[in-house]
Formats: structure tokens, sequence, C-alpha cells
């Protein structure tokens, strides 16, 4: 057991695949001398050398275009965009090009790659530093989508997105960076399309995606305070979805809710809403309801960022007024 | 804007004609094999009938959507690809036929792909502007401008770790030439020493518009390159030899390990930009000039001019047209895709499923 905090745990994780499969390389934006702007890839360019771990121009274009060509030949490859922001900045070889190829093709090309990029806010970095961009990614056949909330999760979703043949979006959250928690020894491997019940609940159900994981479990500690008993789970990854871990405790609770970081409209908790409404209305005792950013950019001022992003208090309030059938 | 006023900022067909240069006669003696030259000889025929043949097929209202044909330009992909190894990696754009048939793409299975059938070489699911063969080093056509000089410099990534000596070609248009992925790829591609050249096609037109008057400098591709520490290679790409004296040079220098090439073939376009264009933009003088500098029969007369036989020529043509003939055939035979095919191969596992 080691003490690992949960950028350090992204380096751990490439770390592992990268010992494990000597073709494995990755690329970005200093992320080799410098050890990557969020020190999550530190001691990876000693340990496997310019050739494996290697520094690109800015040029987010470039860089997936890279991983593209490589992958299609044959190598697995990790490419890193410095902030998931800049998804926007080659979004074309991302939504047009990777996510497509296959399909395409008719299966003749392969992408073993994994795209990982610092997403969300609570840093203060503003509006084109901070935005949660998983549902960009989410809503494009083609691409899958993963989002940790803790240090384990980081190392073995890591693994599973390196090992698995399709092209994986992986969302490394900012402000979740300096937590820590004891990862297991030996190597660590997760499993794609798996959500994981964090606090098992018998009132309600709240599903949240990486932030908003521990401020949901927060809440829900102060809902048990007054009396209601919220499940929890951590969707984890949104392609492939885990509906059924969801659907079912929907089934238990009769209530759902979404705590999401992304701005209002279409966010992947309106998919899931959609998904429960018709697979498990007859379950339901309430509306469903989601917590979400406004539909505005994020803010860079400290209050105001606070007052965008759902809070524990949020949380808590919410599930309050509307448990009762409150809109 | 005036619509009835003759005037060349508005009428693009009223501007002086830009004139092919005249054929270096010279290239005659140049050394290359002449086994080569018929090979670059059929190629020729089979884009040109091929292409065609896909031109009627799209009158028939056989195919359906959108063509970008190369009539005119197919000296450029005949000479590549004969410089090219087998093992060689080629990247195209939607004008990506020429590409994908003179590395060896069967010419059933790319018609049928225009046609929609499940017998097409995508099983009709990327139809005429993503042509792709991994099996013969054919790795894409991309109809996005630009994306795919990135994705040729990963190719060439690759096999420069792999140690293996491929090289990646990448073909584009004069247009692709004012797009950002354009520069950043020849960036990497320098700071990486990669094995990859990049062959621009300047037909010049991007699309409906002369390239002059959107492009900061008279050669669009050629005078890109020394911002990139890369030498400004012109070739008149209308004839074959030339063509595959400069791609031999730039492949083997970079299977040498000596870094990319950019290339400017100045070539034409005997027809419009796809089938919607009839390309009437264009001085007619302009058409004709280029159409006298066909690279098909100015091919013919050089090699008769070397002491081929008339009839070694006419039967790789007779050759070419039973060919395109029974590619015809196998594409207008195949059936539609269905249901069987509409949820397949989104994932590695075959499959299109998102959630359990």
């Amino acid at each position: 057991m080691a003490e690992l905090s949960y950028r350090e745990a992204v380096a751990y994780g490439i770390a592992q695949e990268m010992r494990r499969d000597p073709r494995l390389v990755m690329l970005g934006e200093d992320i080799a001398a410098a050890g990557g702007v969020f020190k999550t890839t530190v001691g990876l360019l000693e340990e496997f050398g310019p050739d494996r771990v290697r520094d690109t121009p800015i040029s987010e274009q470039a860089i997936i275009g890279a991983a593209m060509g490589a992958a299609m030949t044959g190598i697995p490859v990790i490419a890193e965009l410095m902030f998931s922001d800049f998804i926007a900045v080659t979004w074309d070889m991302i939504a047009n090009e990777i996510a497509k190829t296959r399909y395409m093709t008719n299966g003749q090309v392969t992408l073993p790659l994994v795209i990982r990029t610092a997403n969300g806010g609570g840093v203060r970095f503003g509006a084109q530093h901070s935005q949660s961009v998983e549902n960009w990614c989410m809503m494009i056949p083609g691409l899958k989508v993963v989002a940790p909330a803790t240090p384990t999760d980081v190392v073995g979703l890591m693994a599973a997105s390196v090992r698995d043949p399709d092209p994986v979006i992986f969302f490394e959250h900012k402000a979740l960076m300096a937590t820590s928690e004891e990862i297991p020894d030996g190597e660590i491997v997760d499993t794609l399309g798996t959500a994981r019940i964090r606090r098992e609940g018998t009132d309600l159900t709240i599903a949240a995606l990486a932030a908003m994981v521990p401020r949901a479990l927060e809440a829900a500690e102060m809902l048990a305070a007054d009396g209601i008993s919220a499940e929890v789970i951590d969707v984890r990854s949104l392609v492939p979805l885990d509906t059924r871990t969801i659907l079912q405790s929907v089934a238990k609770t009769g209530r759902f809710y979404t705590v999401e970081e992304n701005p209002r409209v279409l966010g992947w908790g309106a998919e899931l809403v959609s998904i429960v409404s018709h697979e498990a209305f007859w379950d339901l005792d309430g509306p469903c309801v989601r917590i979400t950013t406004p539909h505005i950019p994020l803010p860079a001022a400290s209050s105001l960022e606070d007052l965008a992003i759902p809070s524990v208090q949020k949380i808590y309030e919410t599930v309050k007024r509307t448990i009762g059938g409150a809109p | 804007m005036p619509t009835d006023t003759a005037d060349p900022r508005y009428d693009y067909a009223l501007r002086p004609p830009r004139l092919p240069q005249p054929v270096d006669e010279s290239l005659a003696s140049a050394p290359i094999d002449l086994d080569v030259r018929l090979e670059m000889y059929r190629k020729l025929h089979l884009l040109r009938q091929w292409s065609k043949r896909a031109h009627d097929l799209f009158l028939q209202n056989l195919v359906k959507g959108t063509t970008h044909l190369s009539l005119g330009q197919e000296a450029v992909a005949a000479a590549f690809s004969s410089a090219m190894r087998p093992d060689d990696y080629t990247f195209a754009t939607y004008r990506g036929h020429a590409h994908s048939l003179s590395r060896g793409m069967d010419p059933g299975e790319a018609l049928a792909e225009l046609l929609g059938r499940k017998n097409g070489v995508l099983g009709g699911k990327g139809g005429s502007m993503h042509l792709t063969d991994v099996t013969r080093g054919m790795m894409g056509s991309y109809a996005i401008i630009g994306a795919h000089l990135c994705i040729a410099n990963g190719a060439a990534w690759s096999a420069q770790m792999r140690g293996t000596g491929q090289v990646a070609v990448c073909f584009f248009g004069d247009g692709t030439t004012n797009i950002g992925a354009f520069h950043e790829a020849l960036n990497m591609a320098k700071i990486w020493n990669l094995p990859v050249v990049f062959v621009c096609e300047n037909n010049l037109y991007m699309e409906y518009t002369p390239i002059d008057l959107v492009t900061a400098v008279p050669r669009p591709a050629a005078d890109r390159a020394p911002a990139y520490g890369l030498e400004p290679i012109v070739v008149d790409g209308n004839d074959p030899d030339a063509v595959y004296l400069v791609a031999r040079e730039a492949i083997e220098r970079a299977r040498r390990g000596e870094g990319p090439s950019l290339i400017e073939a100045q070539t034409y376009r005997h027809g419009g930009h796809s089938r919607a264009d009839p390309g009437k933009y264009r001085p007619q003088s302009e058409v004709e000039a280029w159409k006298a500098r066909d690279p098909i029969p100015m091919y013919h007369d050089r090699l008769l001019k070397l002491g081929t036989p008339e009839a070694t020529l006419t039967g790789i043509e007779r050759q070419v047209a039973e060919v395109v003939d029974a590619a015809t055939e196998f594409a207008k035979n195949g059936p539609e895709p269905g249901l069987e095919d509409l949820l397949v191969n989104v994932w590695a596992d075959g499959g299109a499923e998102w959630r359990n």
C-alpha cells in the first residue's frame, strides 16, 4: 500500500502501462522535461527516455494527428492535451477523424490511443481553462469517455483505457489533483463501462462524476443527519455507460438525482435522466432532478465560480427541497 | 456585388489564363526503367478510364452523393506510387481515387464503394471521399482539409520508432496550404525529422476560387517550405517522368533518415471541383492549354519515341478497359448493405453498443 495523490496516480498509472508494453509512447506539451504543467507526468522522461516521452510544440492538431497516425499503424499512444478546453482546437481530429475512422473504413483501422486532459473548474482559471467538456466527447459516436474521481481509479482506469483498442478520452480533474488515498500494491487494472456505488442508501440515488463525487458524498452525510439515506454512484465512465447499476439503484430508491459540473444544457445527466425516465418510470416516486452549473461560461472570481459549480450545500438543499416532490 | 458586369474581380473566367509550362523533352532520356514507365502508363490509363466510368455511372444516377475526380491530374499519383515500396503509407484527400487505385486497391471494390454497395472496399460505409485499403498501405482518404498531414506524420513517426524504413507520402491540394494543420504538420515533421513526403497537387484552384487570389505567396506550397527549413521543390505534375524522379529522390531521402520533403506538383483538373461543378470560373483558353498538356497522350508519344511498339501500348489500354468493365459489373451487381451492416464496426469488438 502506498499513499498517492491523484496527480501522482496519473504518472503511476502511465508508468505501469509503459513498463508492461514497450511499444507504448506518449506525447504532449511540457510533459517530458517539465513533468507536465499539473505535474502529472513527473519521472516518466527519466524512466522511459525522450523517444517514448516526447515534448511537442503548441500544436494540438499535430499532437492528436500524430497520435492517430501512430495508433493506426499499431503503436499504442497516450497524447496529452494540457487543458480539456483545448479539445476545441483539435476537435476536427477528435470528432471527425478519430471517432469515425473505424466505422467509415468498416473496421479496417483500429486506433489504440488515449487522449488525457485536465478537465473541470474550481481552480479560478476562468472560462477558457476550467470547462467540464466530457459531454462534448460523449455525444460523438466512436469515442469512449472516462473521468475518474479517485487516485486508485486513475491508475485502474488508465490501464483499462490504454489496453482498450478504441480511442478513449481520459479526463483528469484539476480540482482533485491534491486529493490522496492509499492504493493497493501490485498491478491495478479496472474495467471501462462500470459505475461504482460509493455509498449505499435507500431513499434516493445520486449519480455524480469526477469532482462532484466527493461533494455528493459529503452532501449525503448531511442528508443522513436529517434521516435521509442517499445512495451515491460514481459514474466513472460515460462511454460505455453502466446504466444497469444506475437503474438497479433507482429500482431500490425510487428517486434519481444527477450532480453535474457541466453547464446545464445537454449534460450527461440529461441522457441519464432520459434513460431512467423511460426504463425505470414505474420505479420512480418523483421527478428526476438535475443539479448542474447554470448555463453560463465559468467566471474566474472565487466567489462567482463557487456559486456556479454545484456545491455540497447546493446538493444538500436541492435534495431537501425536492425529495418531498417540490419542483 | 455586380453580377452582370464583365469584371475579372467577380468573374474569374475573365482573368488572364495561367498556362502550363512546355514539356521538358529531355526527360525522355531520364534514367527510368522501361518497366517502370510502362507501369506508369498502365496506371495513367487505369486512373483515367476508371474515373470516366465513375462519371458515367454518376450520370446514370448510380453514384450518389458527391465525387471528386482527378481527370488530368493522374500523373502525380501514378508516378509517386511507382516510386514507393509496397509497405509505404499513402494518405490522400477526398480527391483520392487515383491515389487509392495506384496503390493497388481493387478497381471493382473501389467502384462498388462509390455505388454504395456491400462489396465496396468500405462496405458502403465510407463512400467516395474515404477510400481506404490498409492492406495495400492506402491509409485513407481524408475529406476535411489539413488533418491528414498531421496523421501522416504519426504513421511516419511510427515507422521511425519501429525502424522499418517505411515512408509516408501525403497528397493534398493547393487549398490545403492555407489551413493551420498544414503548418503544424510541416513544423512537427521537420523537428522530428520524420520520414514523410508532403505532395501538394497545385491545380490552380481551391475549389472554385483561383488559389493566387487567396494565398500570400505565388507558389502555395513551395514558397512556404523555407519557413520550415525545407527546400522549395516544384515539379511539372503532368509529366510522369518528372514526378517520378522527384518522388524517388524525396522518398529515398526520407528512407535514409534525412527527413521530410515538401513537393509542389503543378497540374490541372480537366473538370470541376466536384460533380456539382462545371468549372465555368476558368478562362476557356486556360482549360484548352492544359488539356493540350494532358499527361496521357504526351506519355504515349514519349514511349513511342523511346521505341515502345504501338501494339504494347494499345495492349495496355485494352487490358485496362477490360479491368474497368469487369469492375463496373462487379460494382453494379453488388447488393446494397442493410440493417445487418448499420450497427457494425463502431468499436473494435465489432459492435456499436455504448451502454449496458
